[in-house]
Parts: structure tokens; sequence; C-alpha cells
């Protein structure tokens, strides 16, 4: 069943309807006392750069939910194409679904053309779709990849900016990632530089920020094909159990056994015969 | 937020702009191409919120290059500027953009349009925009002439651009410059420690 809302034509300008309407459902709900509920934060470190023959992208993998680790072993670099990895920060529903919904479109694109996405095209089309939601999707990505038209990074912003950068980090721990990159990058690196270069900015970010952490996952890709290192390096601080958690059978005593048993009435019966042909 | 200028002079037009774009006191990108070309001769300068400005030039592009093919000649540079002023003033609520469009037609030469916020159209011979605008009216102001040629004009943007830079925390990175004529368009980069340094307390 072909999917005719992927490629629906757009309307033409600007639809502003859903921030308007959020606005009124504010007003209305409670007589403004009810706010839009805050979107959860993943709290990153993320990081790409543009080496000789590709992109390396690098990310930590903690997802938390306030103050608890939610997920030790989060996965934060996105598919997007064969050619096409996407690191996503911000609010991680929002990153998962944009990402899905980018990558499902270029299949699509890629099966009636035939080619390789580039990855300009796989910006702009989420620029159209972040711009359209005016910010309301907290969608912060890192786009890197390889085409036919050389190696590229863009950073997209939750309000539909984008920028075409040579190395780039964003996440709550950027600040720190962009410290170790302002430092050490080079134009044309090899990619152990590179792959060396992402992971003492993410380990960085994860040194300085409390929202990232565990371990570091690298994505290098080129023109030959992706190497997805998951994990490129476990967290030092891992913790092995202390006891067992499986309990024998017989470790809580039985005091009483009732058993009763159901009386089941049959009131109608009907055979349908599967098609078998 | 930024800088950005236009001079036109006899045979065409020439534009700046500086290359810091922030979120807030950070600075996401301190090497920003804030000219952006919507058809071959004709540039705009961005200022104002990056998403808002960049998809404003990627509708005003098509429709301007749509409407080139219809009439099968370069378009005209006033065309450019309603359309943009038509997207700015419609969207004035929504919109944050600050906008230059400059660049050169057969018709009238070089000329340089502001669209500043809320969908003003005027047509300049010299026009500044941005927040590190304010620092610069005065030094426009008395260093103006008219009938200057394209390295004068390229000196005087380079000079404007250094001294809003010096001055603006929202300002600053390189300085990028463009200089739009009917053969063709030049862009050139002028660094940080490149730029014309003036008298600093």
């Amino acid at each position: 069943m072909a999917l005719s809302h992927v490629f629906e034509t757009p309307v033409s300008g600007f639809n502003f309807e859903n921030s308007t309407r959020n606005i009124l459902l504010e007003n209305v709900l409670d007589e403004g006392k009810t706010k839009a509920p805050k979107p959860l934060k993943t709290g990153t470190t993320i990081a790409g750069v543009v080496y000789k023959n590709g992109v390396v992208l690098g990310a930590d993998t903690r997802a938390t939910s306030s103050e608890v680790v939610a997920d030790k072993t989060c996965a934060k670099i996105h598919y997007i194409a064969p050619n096409i990895y996407c690191c996503g920060a911000g609010t991680a529903a929002d990153t998962e679904k944009t990402t899905d919904l980018l990558s499902s479109n270029l299949t699509i694109f890629s099966m009636n053309s035939g080619r390789n996405p580039r990855v300009v095209m796989a910006a702009n089309i989420l620029q159209d779709i972040l711009f359209r939601y005016r910010g309301m999707i907290g969608a912060n990505l890192i786009l890197g990849g390889v085409d036919c038209t050389g190696n590229h990074l863009y950073r997209v912003g939750p309000f539909g900016s984008m920028d075409k950068v040579p190395y780039l980090a964003m996440g709550s721990g950027d600040l720190a990632a962009m410290g170790i990159l302002e430092d050490r990058f080079k134009v044309n690196m090899e990619v152990e530089e590179a792959k060396t270069l992402v992971c003492d900015a993410i380990h960085a970010g994860i040194m300085t920020d409390l929202g990232s952490g565990n371990n570091i996952d690298l994505c290098i890709i080129t023109r030959r094909g992706v190497d997805y290192i998951r994990p490129y390096q476990e967290s030092e601080y891992k913790q092995r159990r202390q006891e067992k958690y499986k309990y024998k059978p017989g470790t809580t005593p039985v005091l009483t056994e009732n058993i009763v048993p159901l009386e089941l009435e049959l009131v109608h019966e009907m055979v349908q015969t599967m098609e078998t042909a | 937020l930024t800088t950005i200028m236009a001079v036109e002079f006899d045979d065409g037009v020439v534009i700046g702009a500086d290359s810091r774009t922030t979120t807030g006191a950070y600075i996401a990108n301190r090497v920003t191409d804030k000219l952006t070309p919507i058809h071959d001769r004709i540039f705009c300068c961005r200022s104002g919120s990056a998403a808002d400005t960049q998809a404003v030039a990627d509708a005003v592009s098509y429709q301007l290059g749509f409407h080139s093919i219809e009439l099968d000649e370069p378009p005209l540079v006033q065309t450019a500027a309603n359309l943009f002023k038509q997207m700015c003033y419609r969207y004035r609520e929504e919109l944050m953009a600050g906008i230059i469009v400059a660049g050169w037609d057969k018709r009238r030469g070089g000329q340089v349009y502001t669209v500043p916020m809320g969908g003003m159209l005027v047509r300049q011979p010299v026009s500044v925009g941005g927040s590190g605008s304010s620092y610069i009216y005065g030094f426009i102001d008395s260093n103006y002439r008219s009938g200057m040629s394209k390295e004068e004009c390229l000196r005087f943007t380079a000079e404007a651009l250094a001294l809003a830079m010096e001055r603006d925390g929202s300002s600053g990175g390189v300085a990028r410059l463009a200089a739009i004529t009917e053969a063709g368009l030049e862009r050139t980069v002028i660094l940080g420690n490149q730029l014309p340094t003036f008298f600093s307390a």
C-alpha cells in the first residue's frame, strides 16, 4: 500500500497553525495555569569531524530521566541512509522520530531514483520539517555523510537553521567537547587521528557534564562504507554486580494453597474456514 | 545578532557581513556565511533569526528562479526585493528577519534595497543592518561619498564592518565581502587578524 502522505504536495506559504493552537490550549486549559508539558531531554555530548577520506561521528550513551540514568547504552547515532548517519541531541523522542521520518523519505527517494541520497538533501528535508513546527520539535542534529560531491557535516537546529561546518559538537556537554575540537582540529586528518580526536572530545563532555556518560560510540563513514563501532570505548567506571539476582525455586515459603476451578459455559460456537488456495 | 552592509557604486554593489551566529551567549558558528545568493547577480544579506532568514531566502530563491525562467531573462533586483518584502510583511508577527537585498541588473545597474523587520521596502545607496549597525551609523554618514570605485567601496565596507565587530558583542569572526557587477561576482574573506585596526582604548 503506497503511503501517499510521504510525497504530499506542500501547501504554499508558511503554516503556523500548530503554534497558535499551542498558545490557545495553554490559555484555555485551567485559565492559563496549565503549561505545555516540558519535554524530557537526554543530556548528551555528540560530535562530528570531517577528515581526509570521510566523516567521523561520535556520541556518548547515557539517557537520563531527571537525575536517574534511564539507559546506560542508548544509541544516539541514527541510521539515515547507507551513506548518511545522524547524531541527535535534545528531546529523545523527537530526535528518534524525526530521523526515522527522514530515513523513510530518503529510502523512497532512493528507490524512485536509483541513487544514493546526498547529505544536503537530508539536511534540506530536516530543515523543512523543523521550521514548519517553529521549534516545538526539540531536535538538535548533527548530520554527517559521504556522497558523490564529497564529505559533509551539517548542523540542523530545532528552529530549522542549518550550518555547514568542518567540525561540530552539540548537546549539554558541547562546550567541553568544542574546546578539544577547537584546539586539535586540522584539515585533512588521517582516520586514526580523527577517531582519537572525536573520542577525546566526547570524553571531555562525559567528564564535565552530568548528563553525559557511560560508553562512547563512533561511526566512521567513508566512500567505501560505514564502520559503526559500538562501543568504541567503554566507561572505566563500570561496576560489576555484587550479588546474583536469580533466586532458587523454594526461596519463598508457601504458607497456604487454595485451588478454585473456573466453570465455563459454551454459549456460541462459530467456525470460519480460512482460504488456503 | 549580526552586522550586515551593502553599498552601491557605478557598475554594481559591494556587500559585506560578519560571521558570528549565537545561541544566547554561545557562538554556535564562528564562520557563518550570511551572504546568500538568490540568483546569479542578486544576493541577500541575512540578519535576525538564522532559521527564519534561511527559510525565507530559500522560498524567495525558488520564486525568483521560477519567475526568471518564465521571463527567459535575468530577474530585476527590485523584483527580488519585492518578493522578500511580501513575505516579510505578510508574516511580520511570526518572523524575525532583517534583510538587505543587493545586486546588479541590466535596467538599473547596481541597487541596494533594505527590508528591515516589519516588512518595509526602501532603496538606499548605502544600507546597514543587524545589531552591530547601531555603532556605525555615524561612520557611514560621515564617510560615504557617491561615485566611489569598487576598491574604495570594498575598503569602506571592510572598515565599517571592522568597527562594528569591535564594538558589538553579537558580531565578530571573519568579515565576508562580495562585489557584484555585470561581469560576475568576487567573494573575499578577511580573517580576524587582518581586519583594519583603529584606535582602541
